[in-house]
């Protein structure tokens, strides 16, 4: 819109534009106030902005006056509104560059209350992409703006959200053209994917594996109950190509979590821009990463590991080489599905409700129960031991160890193809979702100790058996919780209602010791 | 425990006394020669003017000094202070196997009830000595031998180390017999500190004897200097598992060398650490397969017929596929994968594993791999 106060030479010009800002992974709209008057010729951006804002001005000027506009040699001021709020990187170029031209008079206002406008702006005057297109366009439509402007390359992204309108463009003149009604708004992009649409050839799969039979069966497991999982053994025996294969196994993503999963991606920068994520997320930090790098942080604050990996498989490969603060800050994600990041006056969330596998050697050298002859001192053992153990141990459902393929399984029959056991995974995830329709938890591992007992019915056999694990000292309060959700799923994809004997053995020879005493000389 | 109130009882001897002070103040000289000799032979059989003489180099007239004005009040009250008692050559009480050492220690210390240490040099006594770093095998074999030999009324001696010597203590603390721990330190200290309280327990069921004084610190060359006197207190050394260079062959030659039988349990082949105890069984070591070849071995086939003879009750009682589960087991297939190399389904083994593992019949080790505990 734009607003002359006066006929008279010292008039004053104003023209507001409606933007987004990404405060962690949420859009929060910003106005973009020009303001206009006479006086010495200078261009200000106020609002709390930081540099990459604060250097829109020089961008900004060139892309006007290199389209073949005049920039006015006024007193100029951009406000960004709310000034509470800390604006962060290039996404406001476009808008303060469009306020600029509205309240010259170089193009229509009217019809900037119908557009939010967002991108950064080359010296050339062509509109760039930015990461988080997708949450603006989500943010607009929440705000009741009917439509958005932003680079035609992240068209795509934004028409994934429905019920608003996007126009992608080239430059400055192309939105120009668009508010001055000369112009239609380009066509709309191609529909988006499904998200039911199948997974990418090149995924791995299990048909690709030989051997193994116990790991995969963990691994159907886990899937199919959501527990978490460590796979334990020498270097070489195949942990890292099992891990990979579990996305595999999971259901396919809603379009709810797909577009969920795509905003993170988008404000994040990784992956494919454009289009939808249809296939779950993997993400394998190294083991050097930070706490920030991997539950999120930083300023800004901005998602980690654990929360790009929402919806999908975190791989913590070497897990005791990570640092102590790293596994630490794990225990929220894992206990919450979310992490909160308070820095100053604000608390940023950020979803994070992944599986976690994790890999270890036995020992520091790998080879503690393997044909080789571990070589590590006792020192080495007790600092790995103290490493394993713990508070993520807790969170941890399954162990299973993996031993390398003897050369008659490798000559062998391959596993099954993925697809069949996703099929067997995803009746006993309709079996689970069925029993917890009424419940806060969506699978067995999120069952907590007062679900357990209100969800998990046991046989009198297994009751038994279970009993005389917890007498024998052999389980903790928490394992003995464990052990009855990784039953339940035993039992889930085995179709059965009531617990039985065989599932719950079967949970206690993969369940995780109290402590990690197993790889403990006496 | 204080059996000696401040220099009121008679022994241990001033001299005895002064021979162990001096001992442990030349330790650091005994451990320059041992780390470039590697040896001491000899050393400790020397007597404490020679032994001053041929160590002390330098410090030879401060350590005189400090030999002459030895204060043995002050020696008894710091046994007295950490519930130490000092038997030393003098006394009647002094266990006379140690007598047949070349250089016997002139004192040794012991921490627990005295009586119940006597009672243990009373009844047989059997050695059990091993690897440090030991595979589940070799712990399974310490313990298991431990509580039968115990359990036979025989005491257990060993080292209280890490590994084999720490998992016979348990096995015979287990069966509630009795058990002397020889430590390279004073007989107060934990050593290794993590084995802390197994320690305890010990000085509570057994008794942890040392030939040095309390407050002595652990030096190399006290390992060997131990070894002996392990070697000499048992009737028969027995060496659960051992690379081709290890301490407990050490122990197993000294007891050769004072006449004490020498058994050895055997291992794979192609195991590192059965490569010391397979040598043994080639040089004509009795082979040890359980508690009752080592019975054999001291008191001849006739105290078989005391053992109860027949399978174990617990496994009498199993299911017949699990039963062939636990054979498949102790037969080496101690995998899943392997266990389920036959065509029976992975589900299956675990279950049938888990079964065992609530009988208490077998354990899951490192990597995954099951051993059969009975």
């Amino acid at each position: 819109m734009r607003c002359d106060t006066g006929a008279h030479s010292l008039a004053t010009v104003l023209a507001r534009v409606v933007t987004f800002a990404i405060d962690g992974i949420d859009p929060r709209p910003v106005w973009v106030e020009v303001d206009i008057r006479p006086g010495l010729p200078t261009f200000r951006v106020v609002g709390l902005a930081d540099a990459a804002v604060r250097e829109a001005r020089e961008r900004v000027r060139a892309a006007i006056l290199n389209s073949d506009y005049e920039f006015p040699a006024r007193r100029i001021t951009a406000n960004l509104a709310p000034a509470h709020l800390r604006k962060v990187g290039p996404g406001f170029d476009a808008a303060i560059a469009v306020g600029l031209l509205a309240a010259s008079g170089q193009c229509s206002g009217d019809a900037l209350e119908r557009w939010a406008i967002f991108g950064e702006l080359s010296l050339t005057g062509t509109v760039q992409p930015c990461r988080g297109v997708l949450a603006v366009a989500e943010g607009a439509r929440r705000a009741g703006v009917a439509g958005l402007v932003v680079a035609h390359e992240r068209a795509g992204e934004a028409a994934l959200v429905e019920g608003i309108e996007v126009a992608g463009v080239d430059d400055l003149r192309g939105i120009a053209a668009l508010l001055d009604g000369r112009e239609l708004p380009p066509t709309p992009p191609p529909a988006p994917a499904s998200p039911a649409a199948a997974p990418a050839p090149d995924a791995p799969d299990l048909a690709d594996v030989r051997g193994h039979e116990l790991p995969l069966r963990a691994l159907e497991i886990a899937a199919a109950g959501g527990h978490n999982l460590l796979l334990e053994g020498p270097p070489g025996s195949g942990k890292t190509m099992l891990a990979r294969r579990l996305p595999s196994l999971l259901p396919s993503l809603t379009r709810a979590e797909a577009l969920e999963v795509t905003r993170i991606h988008s404000v994040a920068g990784v992956g494919d821009p454009g289009g939808l994520v249809t296939s779950r997320p993997f993400r394998a930090p190294h083991h050097t990463v930070s706490p920030a790098g991997l539950v999120g942080g930083g300023r800004p604050p901005s998602p980690g590991e654990a929360t790009l990996a929402h919806h999908g498989v975190l791989f913590l490969d070497e897990l005791s080489e990570f640092s102590r603060p790293s596994l630490e800050a794990l225990r929220q994600p894992l206990e919450d599905g979310e992490i909160v990041i308070v820095r100053g006056q604000q608390a940023l969330r950020f979803p994070t409700r992944f599986t976690l596998v994790a890999a270890t050697n036995p020992c520091p050298c790998g080879f503690a129960g393997s044909e080789h002859a571990c070589r590590c001192g006792e020192h080495e053992l007790a600092r790995h031991r103290r490493r394993l153990s713990g508070p993520l141990l807790d969170r941890i459902d399954l162990l299973v160890s993996v031993a390398r393929p003897t050369a008659a399984a490798l000559a062998g029959p391959p596993a099954t193809f993925s697809e069949i056991v996703r099929q067997r995974v995803l009746a006993a995830r309709e079996r689970q979702g069925a029993r917890l329709v009424d419940a806060s938890a969506h699978t067995n591992a999120q069952l907590d100790a007062r679900m357990v007992r209100a969800h998990v019915r046991l046989g009198t056999a297994a009751r038994q058996a279970l009993a005389q694990a917890y007498d024998r000292g052999g389980l903790s309060a928490r394992g003995h919780d464990r052990v009855l959700r990784v039953a339940r799923t035993i039992a889930d994809l085995a179709e059965r209602d009531q617990v039985q004997l065989e599932d719950v053995l079967q949970a206690l020879a993969l369940r995780t010791p109290a402590s990690t005493d197993h790889a403990v000389a006496v | 425990m204080r059996p000696f109130a401040d220099g009121a009882l008679e022994p241990p001897c001033r001299s005895c006394l002064r021979r162990a002070w001096l001992v442990a103040r030349l330790g650091g000289h005994i451990e320059v020669v041992w780390s470039t000799r590697r040896g001491n032979a000899g050393l400790l059989a020397l007597d404490d003017q020679a032994l001053i003489a041929s160590l002390a180099g330098d410090r030879r007239d401060a350590v005189v000094a400090e030999y002459e004005c030895f204060d043995d009040g002050a020696a008894r009250s710091r046994c007295a202070a950490s519930g130490v008692t000092a038997l030393c050559r003098c006394d009647s009480r002094y266990p006379s196997q140690l007598e047949d050492l070349p250089d016997p220690p002139a004192v040794l210390h012991v921490r627990g009830d005295l009586a119940r240490f006597e009672r243990g040099l009373a009844a047989d006594r059997v050695a059990i000595v091993g690897a440090r770093r030991a595979t589940e095998y070799g712990l399974q074999q310490a313990r298991g031998l431990g509580r039968g030999l115990a359990a036979a009324g025989l005491t257990v001696v060993s080292g209280m180390a890490l590994g084999v010597d720490a998992a016979a203590h348990v096995g015979a603390l287990d069966a509630h017999g009795l058990t002397v721990a020889v430590l390279a330190c004073g007989p107060e200290q934990a050593y290794p500190p993590s084995k802390r309280r197994l320690h305890m327990r010990i000085v509570e069921h057994g008794a942890v004897v040392s030939e040095l004084p309390p407050g002595a610190p652990v030096r190399r060359w006290c390992f060997p200097a131990r070894n002996r006197i392990i070697a000499a207190l048992a009737q028969a050394t027995v060496v659960v598992e051992a690379g081709e260079r290890s301490g407990s062959l050490i122990t197993a030659g000294q007891a050769a060398d004072l006449g004490r039988e020498v058994a050895a349990v055997p291992g794979l082949v192609t195991a590192p650490l059965a490569a010391g105890t397979n040598a043994l069984i080639a040089d004509g070591a009795q082979l040890v397969c359980g508690a009752h070849d080592v019975l054999e071995l001291l008191f001849g086939a006739a105290a078989l017929t005391l053992l109860p003879a027949g399978p174990d009750e617990r496994v009498a009682g199993l299911e017949q596929d699990l039963r062939a589960l636990l054979e498949r087991v102790g037969g080496g297939h101690d995998t899943v994968a392997a266990l389920a190399s036959d065509g029976t389904s992975v589900e299956a083994v675990l279950a049938g594993l888990a079964q065992l593992e609530l009988c208490g019949l077998v354990r899951r080790g490192p990597g995954g791999r099951y051993t059969a505990t009975a």
